[in-house]
């Protein structure tokens, strides 16, 4: 069986930043592994472990500089990493769900994966939509929001747990070939071992162009303008407690004997 | 014109909050420009939920029976089928995990962009302006389309519509293909149980990712002691294996509403304020004076946890 994981590196922001038009200020930014990519590629690196995946595949949207962080993938222990970037991409200020799509599609339907894992959503622009999107797309199967899966895929049947709201859980059989959105918990990810990190340096990392996959770059024309960045007005009424941390203790410490839930 | 399709969202044979806050989204978006807004209720109980949504500002609820629980292909055929009849500019659907589980379909399968976790709306019938935010709720966003669109919507952000509809009930002859069903719902299973129950206690003191590493956790523990409190805690801890899953606070763990709840280390992320928001009194302690924790809480201490909770245990130890 062949596993594809989507990847994406995300942008991190610190705690004060600024806006310049539409984007936070590139001084504030960050870069890290999505938080949900790193539960998929686990799941897809236990999957090979326990010898029902034959092949680990990442695939990414990203320019070179991405690179490092994808290598993270492989140190993991994915087989190799398909990046796909265009100079057609480099001035889209967000690349929507339909644009990913026609993107990651035309690298599946060239990679022929059985099964596909992909995060819930990105921690930047958290749409959370493009894994079912694909999967609609390219005629596979899917199911959203997953934090179990059974390894026992031989009979073309993917045994899952969709996490839904209030502490209830989901269980579905879902057909392969089929996409599966990976909610962060349904594993412990590893840390890159040190042999595993020297290892992915030597994994091949194949870079592609939009025409290499066959994409036109009128298809991946976002629909979905950007059009203001703000901080979000604080609603905040909050009493903050001045003072040295053995003073604002005392004041939390008088609330609590006040509220009656202390002694 | 703008008309509107809003689906309901239910499970387990109730309908879920959104489905009546969806009403007040879609008419808003409906009004502005003179349309209809129009409700689909697929699956399940649909006559008995059809009555119930039937509130005010509804102009047509289309139900399609067909099987009890979600199911995301039943959905997706329903709603495009719908959307070919009724040719509606928005379909609306709640941001919710079955929301999620097919709003990207549709949107891909009418060949229409999707914007989703909105948090409002607007338009003036060619324009959509949506607002949604980025980076964990750092920012807010502005995002305009043209067109016809899919839009999922963020809970408890429009009020629940209320009053008494007179909106016409008709029961839409969907042409379901079970053969594109390809997934099947074999159970539901409550997780969560366990020795203790967090929605009970009076006084909660709940743990975020500020608290780093596992071995800190005894710090928090040795205060829930101290205080004779109930320990609780964000998503983070759980997902890392720190804590059980009924000691999670949010919208996949449990809804709780203590006296007092202290927020240690914890950011506020929506998921999490979801859970936690009616409780009667909020203390935030965390170092970052702008974390999203701050517009929800009555009383905050901006310093280190790992200052101000020794002081906090000494203060009822000594």
């Amino acid at each position: 069986m062949k596993i594809l994981v989507t990847v994406k590196e995300v942008a991190t922001v610190e705690d004060e930043f600024e806006i310049e038009g539409t984007e936070i200020a590139q001084q504030y930014l960050g870069a890290d592994l999505n938080e949900w990519d790193d539960y998929a590629i686990e799941e897809a690196v236990q999957l090979q472990e326990d010898g029902i995946a034959d092949e680990v595949v990442t695939v990414t949207i990203g320019p070179e500089d991405c690179e490092q962080t994808i290598r993270q993938a492989l140190a993991k222990g994915a087989d190799r990493a398909v990046r796909v970037w265009d100079d057609a991409l480099e001035d889209v200020d967000l690349l929507d769900v339909n644009a990913k799509t026609e993107i990651l599609s035309a690298v599946i339907e060239e990679e022929d994966p059985d099964l596909v894992l992909s995060g819930v959503q990105a921690g930047d622009d958290s749409f959370a939509a493009t894994g079912v999107s694909v999967a609609e797309n390219i005629g596979f199967q899917w199911g959203a929001v997953v934090n179990h899966l059974e390894h026992d895929l031989d009979d073309g049947i993917a045994s899952v747990r969709r996490e839904l709201e209030g502490g209830v859980e989901e269980l579905t059989d879902i057909e392969l070939p089929a996409v599966l959105t990976i909610q962060t918990g349904i594993n412990e990810p590893r840390y890159a071992s040190l042999r595993g990190i020297r290892q992915a340096q030597q994994k091949p990392m194949d870079v592609k162009a939009l025409a290499d996959i066959g994409v036109d770059e009128s298809t991946i024309e976002t629909e979905l303008e950007l059009t203001d960045m703000y901080e979000p007005e604080s609603e905040s009424d909050v009493t903050t407690w001045e003072g040295s941390a053995d003073e604002t203790a005392s004041e939390l410490g008088e609330l609590l004997r006040d509220k009656g839930v202390a002694q | 014109m703008t008309d509107v399709l809003a689906v309901a969202d239910h499970r387990r044979g109730e309908l879920r909050d959104v489905s009546y806050e969806i009403i007040t989204a879609g008419r808003q978006l409906a009004d502005e420009t003179g349309g209809d807004l129009h409700l689909a209720v697929i699956s399940g109980t649909v006559d008995e939920f059809a009555d119930k949504l039937n509130r005010e500002g509804v102009d047509a609820i289309h139900t399609v029976s067909h099987g009890e629980e979600f199911n995301h292909d039943v959905y997706s055929q329903a709603i495009t089928q719908l959307y070919d009849d009724l040719a509606p500019q928005f379909v609306v659907t709640p941001n919710s995990v079955n929301g999620l589980d097919y709003a990207p379909a549709i949107a891909n399968e009418l060949d229409l962009p999707i914007v989703t976790d909105t948090v409002d709306l607007e338009t003036d019938g060619e324009t959509l302006i949506a607002t949604r935010e980025m980076y964990g709720g750092k920012v807010e966003t502005t995002n305009e389309l043209e067109g016809d669109a899919i839009v999922t919507i963020r809970g408890a952000e429009w009020p629940a519509a209320e009053g008494t509809g007179d909106a016409a009930i008709e029961a839409f002859d969907a042409d379901i293909d079970e053969d594109a069903v390809g997934s099947t719902v074999t159970g539901f299973e409550e997780v969560g149980g366990g020795d203790v129950d967090i929605s009970e206690a009076e006084l909660l003191v709940s743990i975020g990712r500020g608290i780093e590493e596992e071995e800190n956790l005894d710090l928090i523990r040795d205060l829930a002691d101290a205080l004779d409190a109930t320990l609780s805690s964000s998503r983070p801890i759980v997902d890392n294996g720190w804590l059980p899953k009924n000691r999670q606070v949010g919208q996949s763990g449990k809804v709780v509403t203590p006296d007092v709840y202290i927020a240690i280390g914890i950011s506020g992320a929506v998921q999490h304020v979801a859970g936690m928001k009616g409780s009667d009194t909020i203390v935030a302690i965390n170092t970052d004076p702008n974390a999203p924790i701050m517009d929800i809480a009555d009383y905050a201490i901006v310093d280190d946890l790992f200052d101000v909770v020794p002081e906090l245990i000494e203060e009822f130890e000594g």
